[in-house]
């Protein structure tokens, strides 16, 4: 058993910090929250640069060839800073679906290109169901001779607005997985955005498919085997967002005791109050927790190990403790806390976003029921 | 990272299991034992004997003293078994008196006492709170006044096993009632059978007992105070590098959870399986995972300890979380039994022998002993997030 990081993966976490400290302080976070893109252009080159598009992409494709649970470790910085723009949708969404179910040939295509910022991709899952099963999928893909025309409306795509291309999990046939994906450039004839306005001030868009052809060249892999790495992508994305969580609420911890101890009411610290102290230890509990329980189903992902408990056991703890963690922060806060120029409310609106992104507690606590074999 | 166990350890925790199946003297599948609890304690002293004769009992003493300097880990594979199977693992004479010997004790009393700890020959009771000294244990009044070769002893001390067979107590007793409180304590070694103690038994609201021990003119012979005069505090502070993860907790739980799961295949409300319930399915289902979630932060306590590292914060968020979380499981296993929930155990129409009823009022214990709840969360807030005192 080891519970730490090595050292490759201490000196990413170093580097993340740093970088992130630097170029991605809470002015950027709250300009990005205005801009029409959601992030800028020299932050995406400089994300290339520190190799972070390609970081598990394997070298052969241009990438650094890391694994997933140092992903995790980055993700979980990245949930620290708040850091804005496409980067999960990109690499954990729109990258990870191509390296599991691309052809080799569609890989040598976009993977290269995806690991030094020439072209940024996203996944389109939901729909206007909002459901996380393959019945959820009713785009349908249908086949006349050489090409397929997509038709239907996918919700929640994250920042499909600033993308290239949009892999799109369409149905194939009347067997419940007969999912198959597409990579589809979003410029393509058909093929319609509208932002949503969301409460964590990201970029989702509600994306159309009207009699939309694309060559079978577009078709990712093989036909019907999309819901195969759809369930994959599923829990790198659950696992993903947890990192993130975990990340966000050590940042909401560490700023609601420096809060506690600045903070004076009735001639000393709050932090003084037994009521505040214990808020603190009850986060810091959550925090605790919400870092294990992700590594352990992160580093499960990497062995490539069965991870169906593990995962959801995650996303269940993290996505309520999380919650819990800001909950406290903003009573800690007091009234100051949730005025937009304070950066707790930053945190709590994208803590209930990730919330329900992959499933909230109700959905994976029902799998972890299954699963102890109820 | 790296979850797992290594293969000695998991050939260990294959041994373990192995040695319970065979020699455990109780049906612990029926039974759940409190180890201070007069007629159970008698159960577990003899189970004590034969782990003492495994070398066992004693793994986590370092070889000088006759034992096998056991790795934090393989504590912990050894504690998660036993405490799996209710069996009471914690032994006062093993975890405290043995370890307190070892730093400070001289060697007369090193060779009287360390061989009959290692064998379970000697029931410990420990003398530390007192009715009007709790969490605010520094506070305590037993006085102990030099007299020629001996200290006279008076005063009372609570929350013991006194009353289940205990030989000897070890306890703080107040030496200078004038220094700062912390700095006129003496830590004294006491036998039960002696003139002047009285113990008695104070019922709990669950079927056991606790001590209620009283001094009165007790002479305890100056060659059994252990360490310096007046520096008790800080030897009942002295730990042994044993593993104090908590993990006994989540793996008890995860027992106790197994039998919730298949009540509830096996019992129906109002015509169904109570597993069929989505309230009942995701209840438990939040179970397994606080007891996962519980689990991985006492792993983490044991591999700060492995490393050298000292866990201060981190041992007190998994007791804290550990004994609340033993508590909501209890609590929901009686609920989720209904009417039948409510029954003691010894009658026929109890569920799981009553154990899950006993069980809960004895949780509420868990997050009292061994500093409350609150004095944790203190630990957390003020020595691990660095919040200052009020």
């Amino acid at each position: 058993m080891d519970l730490g990081l090595n050292e490759a993966q201490q000196m990413l976490k170093n580097s993340a910090q740093e970088f992130l400290e630097a170029e991605c302080p809470d002015t950027y976070v709250r300009e990005m929250e205005e801009d029409e893109n959601g992030y800028t252009s020299e932050m995406w080159q400089k994300l290339a640069e520190q190799g972070w598009l390609g970081l598990i992409i394997p070298e052969k494709y241009g990438g650094v060839e890391l694994e997933f649970q140092d992903l995790a470790i980055l993700l979980e910085e990245m949930g620290r800073y708040m850091l804005p723009g496409p980067y999960f949708s990109n690499v954990v969404l729109g990258g990870m679906s191509i390296m599991d179910s691309g052809t080799e040939e569609q890989k040598q295509e976009y993977l290269p290109r995806l690991a030094e910022g020439q072209i940024i991709v996203t996944l389109a899952l939901n729909e206007p169901s909002g459901r996380w099963d393959a019945e959820g999928i009713q785009l349908s893909a249908t086949e006349n001779g050489d090409d397929y025309t997509l038709n239907g409306t996918k919700l929640f795509v994250p920042n499909a607005h600033v993308s290239d291309y949009i892999v799109v999990a369409a149905r194939t046939g009347s067997g419940e997985n007969d999912i198959s994906l597409f990579i589809v450039s979003s410029q393509t004839n058909g093929v319609n955005q509208t932002l949503l306005k969301t409460i964590a001030s990201d970029r989702q868009s509600e994306v159309s498919f009207d009699n939309v052809s694309v060559s079978s060249s577009s078709l990712l892999g093989e036909k019907n085997q999309g819901w195969k790495t759809i369930e994959k992508v599923l829990k790198w994305g659950a696992i993903g967002k947890c990192a993130e969580m975990s990340g966000g609420g050590q940042s909401v911890l560490d700023m609601t005791v420096e809060y506690a101890k600045q903070r004076t009411q009735f001639g000393r610290p709050i932090g003084t109050f037994q009521a505040i102290q214990h808020h603190c230890a009850n986060m810091a509990t959550d925090v605790e927790g919400a870092k294990f329980i992700t590594y352990q189903a992160a580093w499960m992902l990497s062995e490539g190990l069965p991870a169906d408990r593990e995962v959801a056991m995650a996303k269940a703890w993290v996505s309520d403790s999380y919650k819990r963690v800001c909950a406290l922060g903003h009573q800690s806060h007091g009234a100051i806390g949730f005025t937009k120029e304070h950066n707790m409310q930053l945190y709590s609106r994208r803590a209930k976003a990730a919330e329900l992104a992959f499933g909230d507690s109700d959905l994976h606590l029902d799998k972890v029921a299954e699963i102890i074999g109820l | 990272m790296d979850f797992k166990f290594d293969n000695v350890e998991e050939e260990f925790r294959s041994e373990v299991k192995e040695f319970i199946e065979k020699e455990l003297p109780w049906d612990w599948r029926k039974e759940d034992l409190d180890a201070e609890d007069e007629v159970d304690s008698i159960k577990v002293m003899e189970f004590k004997k034969k782990l003492g004769e495994q070398g066992w009992l004693t793994m986590a003493w370092p070889t000088e003293y006759g034992g096998q300097s056991a790795t934090h880990m393989r504590q912990v594979v050894f504690n998660e078994e036993m405490a799996y199977r209710g069996i009471p693992a914690g032994d006062a004479g093993v975890r405290m008196v043995g370890p307190i010997l070892m730093l400070y004790g001289t060697d007369e009393q090193k060779e009287q006492f360390l061989p009959k700890i290692a064998n379970a020959e000697i029931n410990w009771s420990q003398g530390y709170s007192e009715p009007d000294s709790g969490s605010d244990l520094a506070s305590l009044q037993t006085k102990a006044v030099e007299d020629g070769d001996d200290f006279v002893v008076s005063g009372s001390k609570i929350w013991n096993s006194a009353h289940a067979g205990s030989d000897w107590m070890f306890m703080l007793v107040r030496t200078d009632p004038d220094a700062p409180k912390h700095r006129g304590i003496s830590f004294v070694l006491s036998e039960l059978e002696t003139d002047g103690v009285t113990v008695e038994r104070i019922p709990m609201m669950w079927e056991a007992y606790r001590g209620l021990v009283t001094f009165d003119n007790v002479r305890v012979p100056k060659k059994n105070l252990v360490g310096e005069l007046n520096r008790g505090w800080y030897v009942g502070a002295a730990l042994l590098d044993f593993e104090r993860s908590g993990v006994d907790r989540p793996a008890r739980a995860k027992r106790i959870l197994e039998d919730l799961v298949e009540f509830a295949k096996e019992n129906q409300k109002n015509g169904t399986p109570l597993s069929t319930d989505p309230v009942i399915r995701r209840e438990l289902a939040d179970l397994a995972v606080q007891i996962e979630t519980a689990r991985l932060m006492c792993y983490n306590v044991a591999w700060m300890q492995s490393q050298g590292q000292i866990p201060n914060m981190e041992a007190s968020i998994t007791k804290v979380y550990g004994t609340e979380m033993m508590n909501r499981l209890y609590g929901f296993g009686v609920k989720m039994m209904g009417l039948h929930g409510q029954l003691d155990p010894g009658s026929k129409w109890a569920p799981l022998q009553g154990r899950i009823e006993n069980a809960w009022l004895r949780s509420f214990g868990g997050m009292v002993a061994a500093g409350t709840s609150e004095i944790q969360r203190n630990v957390v807030a003020q020595r691990g997030l660095g919040l200052p005192r009020g």
